[in-house]
């Protein structure tokens, strides 16, 4: 039963995030934190921020570690697998009838109009990211934190790793 | 007899070729921030200009294939890749490589942090992230409308935008049933070349 749910948590957002990795994640927020209650939101944030910090995909990333922390190993591999599998499958069992479609204004447009909806998904996520923030260290210390990682990130470019370890250790020195 | 003889030949080469999938996707993996999307020119790296195991023409068929089709993009381009130097096989070494190692650090890190809950030292770690995630989300959001607005306009991409906000926030509707519909209509409806889209 467990497996079952960690299958569709994954492969739902694998199947209909058109955008990459990504686009996936507030679709898997969706699943784990709204539906099946497997994660709060600060655990969910806490989950993408070690990810974001960490080389790699972001979307197996996800998968692997709360399919691990819901039912082990099996867990895991189940996440994974729902995340990759189908559309990967799709792309080497079709690859020959979309090459033809691959420039098609179709495609194009499937792709452009999934992007807002996604838009509105994350929109969603950050501001509820932010508020919780708001609930927790007060709206000083959010809007400062965000602030400033807005501009090393945006601006001067910094790699999200270090940003997010200087985060990491501004938590621990100030806010703990 | 000659048949058996060249699958002998065939043995080393094949591990040989295995393990440069192996090692060209773990680096991948390993070297990739920012999630997959980031790292694709590190793929192109390997696969075109390091072992050649195509131009960059296939390539970039590939990653417009790719990218035509939902779900993570790291894993498809590896996944593809490896099937088409490394059969099956080569499928399962270069997603292994591409995922396995970053996923291994992650619940290490995690659990770390975990043992500690309760220290006030790591909710300070767990209440500062929240607003650095929060800027890296409200950026993508913004990257998401822009290349939206690229395809569709600004008029139909703020219906699209509205309606989801509407549906989603306000009438509770799974984004899935959304992303469906709007699927359809993008296969449903003929292109309108000469036509101006003013929907």
């Amino acid at each position: 039963m467990i497996y079952w749910q960690i299958f569709l948590a994954f492969f739902i957002p694998g199947i209909l995030g058109y955008g990459g990795g990504p686009a996936t994640i507030p679709l898997v927020e969706n699943e784990v934190v709204n539906r099946y209650e497997w994660l709060t939101v600060n655990e969910f944030s806490e989950v993408l921020a070690l990810g974001n910090a960490l080389p790699g995909p972001i979307a197996t990333k996800m998968a692997g570690y709360i399919g691990y922390e819901q039912a082990g190993i099996l867990g895991a591999s189940v996440g994974v697998f729902a995340t990759v599998a189908p559309s990967l499958i799709l792309m080497i069992a079709l690859l020959s009838l979309l090459m033809k479609f691959k420039d098609s204004p179709k495609v194009k447009k499937m792709t452009g109009l999934v992007k807002p909806t996604i838009a509105v998904l994350l929109g969603s996520m950050t501001f509820g990211f932010i508020a919780n923030s708001f609930d927790g260290i007060g709206i000083t210390q959010t809007v400062i934190i965000a602030a400033v990682s807005y501009i090393l990130l945006e601006k001067r470019k910094i790699h999200p790793a270090y940003v997010i370890g200087g985060a990491i250790i501004y938590g621990a020195l100030v806010l703990g | 007899m000659k048949k058996e003889l060249l699958d002998e030949q065939d043995k080393p080469t094949q591990l040989r070729l295995q393990t440069q999938l192996f090692l060209a996707f773990f680096r991948v993996g390993i070297l990739g921030y920012g999630g997959g999307p980031a790292s694709i020119p590190l793929i192109q790296k390997e696969v075109v200009e390091k072992y050649k195991w195509m131009d960059d023409e296939e390539f970039s068929d590939i990653l417009a294939l790719g990218n035509a089709l939902p779900g993570p993009i790291a894993t498809k381009m590896a996944g593809y890749i490896g099937w088409r130097v490394g059969g099956l096989i080569g499928l399962l070494v270069a997603i292994f490589a591409t995922i396995i190692p970053t996923i291994v650090l992650m619940i290490i890190f995690l659990n770390v942090l975990n043992a500690y809950k309760d220290k006030p030292w790591v909710q300070g770690i767990s209440a500062a992230v929240v607003p650095v995630v929060g800027v890296m989300l409200g950026v993508i959001t913004l990257e998401f409308i822009k290349s939206s607005k690229i395809t569709l306009g600004w008029a139909q991409m703020l219906i699209v935008l509205i309606g989801s906000l509407i549906a989603i926030e306000f009438l509770g509707i799974h984004p899935a049933i959304i992303i469906v519909i709007l699927l359809c209509y993008a296969l449903l409806t003929p292109n309108k070349k000469k036509k101006k889209c003013d929907l």
